[in-house]
């Protein structure tokens, strides 16, 4: 694409994410934060279905106050609801099914989920190994395939800040989401980040890896701010089309798919969309703020 | 680069019996035999219980060990009994979890009061005054009871469920139709029960199920052998039959953690995800042909042949298909069209610079070889940890959706390498090959 220029106004870029960044960190650090699911707070949940009469959120939310339940209600759909609920055993489970379909007519199970608080506890703590795992490991490799790299440190760090970046984002907008619409965060939304952190990193590396090559082919006598720019024009075009791709399928599969799984696709897409907005308009601008910085306290110094 | 036609010979015979695998709808051969996918509970519908052991009751000379694998054998029992087919049974490794499986069970309530009541039966005779009599509280019950015991070998034993023979059974009072438990005792479960109610006649004697009494009848004669417990309901009758068959627990257990899914729901959650799963593959193909014209349309025919090849696998190994494993294929299909375009991209600049159509292929493919190889490592690295993340947790979709992705991109890698680039070849053969328009520059 000629004519592209992604360097230039890259002030505008950290203007937009600082400021989104900001809103989001807002919403994850005002309580609550994120909607914690049962997983790893312990509790019982139900999605229900009631098939004879039209059922309202606010109908079964007394008919459940009324019985003595402190319910989350999440609306799927038409007579549709996801419950939330403290921790009941089956025969309360069977009670309970039984006094709604008294109250608010016939209604179908379609799933039931209960977890302790050991089980709460342990996962949690294993998702936090899992994620410090995956850090690690991500840094390691970050750390391989930046070896050949002039300053390898720098460009580094970049595709971290490039990383933590999509990782925010996609806590911000699920904060949102929790405050919004009650949507819980589970093991699957742990998942989908993790996912996205493997992905997203893909094409920062790719990214540097041209700017590499073309800061090896212009020499000492290098423009660092055409080398960037040259880098990312070259390569959009494979950044856009290998997003757009994951891009398709994932959006089909949460306007078409099952109900069970929107939430963890919905989180795929966000982390996608802000893996290849960091890749293509954070992630080199930033190795090259940071390059100039140090190049101009270096002309200061000397 | 000549086309190697063993290359192709091969291709093809995998990408054949890869299709003939995946469409075939029973397969036996041999002791091979896979009769369509393994789907996991959130599809099939059914239930996933995690069961606790409390160790703490146990004696000085019994080991943790024995006593697990015993529960897990008296659960096995239960259910073969109780007549579920295709149950897991699980213990967690060292540790004191069972995990049970239970798929398309009508009445799970039931199924799970099965598997998680201790059942142990255990026979207790009335406190006595010091006059002999039956000390009794205000509503004429008895106050307390004392374990009932007998003498063996010169020894007080503790008449309990462990002397019944496997013959318990539920039948049918000829007179009242009501259900009755017909139990049987061995040999000295025999002499027990018939010291004790020789003790007890006229007299009632207690039957408690996990400490609780389930029925005191009045003793009226001696009995040996066989003894009978009423005031069941059938249902009650047929679990506590089951029960005394399999044998008590060793230990008491305790969910910690179930999870129920319908088969209603899971049905439809599948159906759901394969219309988009296709909807999406089809859009997928539509734009490698639109924008990539003739290396597009291989792309496209490499890819419908990559989705067998990972369908295949998943058949082969098999893998068990959850909702989250079938969304990590799709997306993985969405990441087998990366390294093809990656290749493209490659090739076309290669085309730009000037190079024959032959030499573009081969540069385009070695150097793209190097930046796939590198961007599938944090895949890997990324499927790696949510594998080990999803085994700890037992939840079948996040290891589903581990190993989906991680086959997917594996296998993804091989096809857009080799299926690819011979197909390319194969093009270049043609006369098609020959115009340089039909590969977009």
């Amino acid at each position: 694409m000629k004519g592209l220029d992604l360097v230039t106004p890259r002030k505008w870029f950290f203007l937009g994410t600082a400021i989104i960044i900001a809103l989001g960190l807002a919403s994850l650090l005002i309580p609550p934060g994120l909607r914690l699911g049962i997983e790893f707070t312990s509790g019982s949940t139900m999605t229900v279905r009631f098939t004879e009469k039209e059922v309202s959120q606010a109908e079964l939310r007394q008919a459940l106050r009324d019985l003595d339940y402190e319910p989350i209600i999440q609306e799927l759909g038409k007579g549709e609801f996801f419950i939330r609920l403290r921790r009941i055993d089956r025969d309360e489970k069977a009670a309970l099914e039984k006094a709604l379909a008294e109250r608010l007519g016939k209604l179908e199970v379609l799933d039931f989920y209960d977890v302790s608080p050991i089980v709460a506890r342990e996962t949690g703590r294993n998702a936090a190994i899992a994620i410090a795992a995956a850090a690690v490991g991500i840094l390691l490799y970050i750390a391989w395939a930046f070896r050949r790299m002039p300053r390898a440190f720098h460009a580094g760090a970049c595709a971290v800040i490039a990383l933590i970046h999509d990782v925010l984002i996609v806590l911000s907008v699920f904060s949102l989401l929790g405050r919004l619409l009650n949507i819980q965060v589970d093991a699957l939304f742990i998942t989908a980040v993790l996912a996205v952190v493997g992905y997203s990193v893909n094409n920062t590396v790719v990214i540097f890896d041209r700017l590499r090559e073309n800061l090896g082919k212009a020499g000492r006598k290098a423009n660092l701010a055409q080398e960037v720019n040259r880098s990312l024009v070259e390569t959009v075009s494979r950044s856009l089309n290998t997003s757009l791709t994951t891009l398709f399928v994932m959006v089909c599969l949460l306007l078409f798919g099952g109900v069970t799984i929107k939430n963890f696709v919905l989180a795929l897409i966000i982390g996608l969309i802000a893996g290849t907005y960091s890749s293509l308009f954070l992630a080199t601008q930033i190795w090259l703020t940071w390059k100039e910085g140090l190049g101009l306290r270096r002309a200061r110094a000397s | 680069m000549k086309v190697n036609p063993w290359t192709i010979g091969l291709i093809l015979a995998i990408i054949a019996f890869s299709t003939w695998l995946v469409l075939t709808p029973s397969i036996h051969i041999g002791g091979f035999v896979r009769e369509g996918f393994r789907l996991g509970l959130d599809i099939k519908g059914g239930s996933h219980i995690v069961l606790e052991a409390d160790l703490s009751g146990l004696g000085p000379g019994e080991s943790a060990e024995e006593a697990m694998r015993g529960a897990v054998e008296v659960i096995r029992r239960r259910i073969d009994a109780y007549g579920v087919a295709e149950a897991v049974i699980q213990r967690q490794p060292g540790g004191n979890r069972i995990i049970v499986q239970l798929p398309g069970v009508e009445d799970v309530e039931e199924a799970v009061k099965l598997i998680g009541q201790t059942a142990q039966l255990d026979f207790r005779e009335p406190k006595l005054d010091e006059n002999g009599n039956i000390i009794r509280d205000e509503e004429g019950n008895v106050k307390e009871w004392v374990p009932a015991e007998g003498i063996i070998d010169g020894k007080k034993v503790h008449l309990t469920g462990r002397f019944l023979k496997q013959r318990t059974q539920v039948v049918l009072d000829p007179t009242t139709n009501e259900p009755m438990v017909q139990f049987e005792w061995n040999k000295e479960g025999a002499k027990l029960f018939e010291q004790i109610t020789s003790r007890l006649v006229g007299k009632p004697l207690g039957i408690f199920l996990d400490d609780q009494l389930i029925s005191a009848p009045i003793v009226r004669s001696v009995i040996t052998n066989r003894g009978v417990i009423e005031g069941l309901t059938l249902e009650e009758a047929r679990l506590l039959s089951i029960q005394l068959n399999a044998g008590a627990l060793p230990v008491p257990l305790k969910i910690i953690q179930q999870q129920d899914v319908s088969a209603i729901l899971g049905a439809d959650s599948l159906k759901r995800s394969l219309r988009a799963g296709i909807v999406g593959l089809a859009l997928l193909l539509f734009f490698l042909i639109a924008y990539y014209r003739l290396p597009g349309f291989i792309a496209a025919l490499a890819l419908i042949f990559y989705g067998f090849l990972v369908l295949a696998l998943f058949k082969l190994i098999p893998v068990t298909l959850t909702l989250a494993g079938i969304a990590g294929f799709i997306v993985s299909l969405g990441m087998a069209v990366d390294a093809n375009v990656l290749i493209f991209e490659r090739m076309k600049e290669e085309l730009r610079t000037g190079r024959t159509l032959r030499a573009a292929i081969e540069t385009g493919f070695s150097r793209a070889w190097t930046a796939i190889r590198d961007s599938n490592l944090t895949t890997f690295i990324a499927c790696a940890v949510l594998y080990w993340f999803g085994s700890r947790l037992g939840a079948a979709p996040v290891m589903g959706f581990a190993v989906t992705l991680f086959l997917g991109v594996a296998v993804s890698m091989f096809t857009a390498i080799i299926v690819t680039r011979n197909l390319l070849r194969l093009a270049l053969a043609t006369p098609l090959g020959k115009r340089r328009e039909w590969f977009k520059i």
